[in-house]
């Protein structure tokens, strides 16, 4: 029998039972629709989590003023000012593997354009920063390292700035002021999205680091080259640690440290922190697809149960057959290609469920839908997969009866 | 050459509860051409001799030579081939596909010997019109009588030309006019040439046999010839009685 009849023959007999092998279907269906919307889920919730990182700025290490002591009383992250920009153009000169150390000083101030204010962070950084954070202007220029030298009150706006203070204007050239002082606009960045906590990175405004200390900040910075922040790019991800422990024996040397006194500055990994992130996305999926998984194997073993069933009803027909002339192997073909073909259209009507319910939920949470072709084509191979493995059992039962006990059945 | 040739056949079946001689020795040959009915009572052996010569069982002792291949040799696999090409059978029950037409049930055989799908079709339809029904080829069994079904059976049993009929109470689950019926087609088959082992229980059916076989007790009881009614002139005189009810009274 060739294989195109035999197909035809097990859709006759699927046909026979319409409900019954709709019902036997539901199962696979349902294991490969959630298997197909699970594994899309997993893969977006992970791809957004990747694509986070990536607006983060890969190999990253941020170094904060740290913790002081005055008089047994330890003041907390941040409380001293210890951080100078010295000490981010001493680590690009004396630490391996850095390719930008930008440092940052960043504060909340009201902007003011016309009739309209926003409120918005202000970071007063230098061109570091933005080849760290792998960041583009896409309207304008950056800073000139004349204007940043001079402290020219010149600003890079991000994209929500630009949306919020402008509106329909083009921002570049406008004048607008923070605390009164009026910035020129030479830039506007391309839109960087949201952050890994959810905060908008766009809604900034970028001025050269010393126009920041002096005119934005105030006195307190004003006088010395302290900054809040150092942001570190290393090369490679390998390069990061030896990198951080050079970058703190540096610190510790030039801040004057004893061997017994804490680091007067914290040190950050962030691409541990993204690492991390990624591992959580990473078990979700696995945890999704297992579960998934289990609604598939629930599917293969209803097949199992129905061709059971089959046999047991159709075993005058076995008889017949064997009768007639079928080998053995015809019978077990027989069988096995009717489970094969339950289970594979199961999986053409899952697939369909399935990449439905996956761009439905991606686009109820806004995340990116992750549909592979490779999840597909597993998934069709998985379903026909099952079709022969629970099949075989109930066709070898079948091709194992003996014609006459078979035709005496009733 | 015989067909069938049985020499000291036996059939012994392992059962829990001890050894069975379902078959004890028997020896017989039927030529090409014949119309013999096998007849005995319940566990007289005569299914387990239509088993062993259909090629559905193999023999525990003796030999079996069916159209010159020795039988207890063969393979399951062989045997299959031997059952396709050799052999067609009828049932008590029929034992049709029901969810597909009677041309597609005659075909049955044929997929199984691998003949091309055209060559198929064309056969089946032949044999349909063989036994009367070629107009309805394309009907399901459960829209056939009994007796139509019954041909139906009859058309697949013959449509891969076997050297062999073998028929288990064909006319089991038929009226007596059907059973009529059936039964000339047997005789007018084996007028053309085919070989007919009618197996029964029924001494009515045997009646139209030219040759009786009758077994009791796993034992070939007699062997015997005799002139065989005539199923197509006992319809006439059916006929006939019934157009005119007095001549019968």
């Amino acid at each position: 029998m060739s294989i195109f009849e035999a197909i035809r023959s097990a859709l006759t007999a699927i046909g026979a039972n319409a409900l019954r092998s709709a019902l036997t279907m539901l199962g696979i269906i349902i294991g490969v629709a959630a298997v197909i919307a699970m594994v899309a889920i997993g893969s977006g919730a992970r791809e957004r989590v990747t694509s986070q990182i990536k607006s983060l700025g890969a190999n990253l290490a941020i170094i904060q003023s740290g913790n002081v002591t005055q008089g047994g009383v330890r003041l907390g992250a941040g409380a001293s000012s210890t951080l100078t920009d010295e000490d981010a153009a001493s680590i690009i000169r004396e630490v391996d593997d850095v390719v930008a150390a930008a440092p940052v000083i960043v504060t909340r101030a009201q902007a003011v354009y016309a009739g309209t204010n926003w409120s918005t962070q202000i970071t007063a950084t230098d061109l570091d920063f933005f080849a760290a954070r792998e960041w583009e202007v896409a309207e304008g220029r950056l800073f000139e390292p004349e204007e940043l030298r001079r402290g020219e009150i010149v600003a890079v706006i991000g994209q929500t700035v630009a949306r919020n203070l402008f509106g329909e204007t083009n921002p570049l050239d406008q004048q607008f002021r923070i605390r009164n002082v009026p910035f020129k606009v030479i830039g506007v960045m391309a839109a960087k999205g949201q952050s890994a906590l959810g905060q908008d990175q766009d809604d900034v405004i970028f001025v050269p680091l010393d126009t920041g200390r002096r005119r934005i900040v105030g006195r307190n910075y004003a006088r010395d080259r302290s900054v809040q922040t150092i942001m570190v790019k290393f090369a490679s991800e390998q390069a990061i640690a030896p990198g951080i422990a050079q970058t703190s024996a540096l610190l510790r040397q030039r801040h004057r440290l004893m061997d017994d006194a804490d680091d007067d500055f914290i040190v950050r990994n962030l691409t541990e922190i993204a690492n991390t992130a990624t591992a959580a996305a990473n078990t979700l999926s696995w945890l999704l697809a297992a579960v998934a998984a289990v609604s598939l194997l629930v599917g293969g073993i209803g097949i199992m149960n129905i061709m059971l069933v089959s046999v047991t009803e159709r075993t005058r027909e076995i008889g017949l057959r064997l009768a007639v002339g079928a080998r053995q192997r015809d019978v077990l073909a027989q069988f096995l290609i009717e489970a094969t073909t339950l289970a594979t259209i199961g999986g053409a009507v899952g697939i369909a469920l399935g990449v439905a319910a996956a761009l439905t939920i991606a686009n109820i949470a806004g995340w990116p839908s992750v549909i592979s072709i490779e999840t597909i084509l597993i998934a069709v191979g998985v379903s026909g997969m099952i079709g022969v493995f629970f099949g075989f059992y109930p066709a070898r039962q079948a091709a194992r009866l003996d014609p006459i006990e078979a035709l005496r059945r009733e | 050459m015989p067909l069938i040739e049985a020499h000291e056949l036996s059939r012994v079946y392992d059962l829990d509860s001890g050894r069975v001689t379902a078959l004890d020795c028997v020896s017989l040959e039927i030529e090409a051409g014949e119309l013999v009915a096998v007849m005995g009572p319940s566990g007289s052996g005569k299914s387990t001799f239509m088993n062993l010569i259909g090629c559905l069982d193999r023999p525990t002792g003796g030999q079996y030579r069916l159209d010159g291949v020795a039988v207890e040799t063969l393979s399951s696999d062989g045997l299959a081939e031997l059952r396709n090409r050799k052999l067609g059978f009828v049932f008590q029950q029929f034992n049709l596909l029901p969810r597909v037409d009677a041309c597609a049930n005659v075909e049955l055989p044929m997929v199984y010997a691998g003949t091309e799908r055209r060559a198929r079709r064309e056969r089946a339809l032949a044999a349909l019109g063989r036994v009367g029904l070629a107009e309805r080829a394309h009907h399901r069994p459960m829209q056939l009588s009994g007796g139509q079904q019954q041909r139906v059976a009859i058309a697949r049993a013959l449509v891969n030309e076997p050297r062999l009929l073998l028929a288990d109470e064909p006319t089991g689950a038929l009226d007596s006019r059907t059973a009529l019926e059936i039964l000339g087609l047997f005789q007018d088959l084996n007028r053309e040439g085919v070989t007919v082992v009618l197996v029964t229980h029924d001494a009515e059916v045997a009646r139209h046999a030219r040759r009786v076989i009758r077994f009791r007790d796993g034992h070939l009881l007699s062997d015997t010839r005799q002139q065989p009614a005539d199923a197509r002139a006992a319809l006439l005189a059916l006929d006939a009685a019934a157009a005119h009810p007095e001549a019968a009274a």
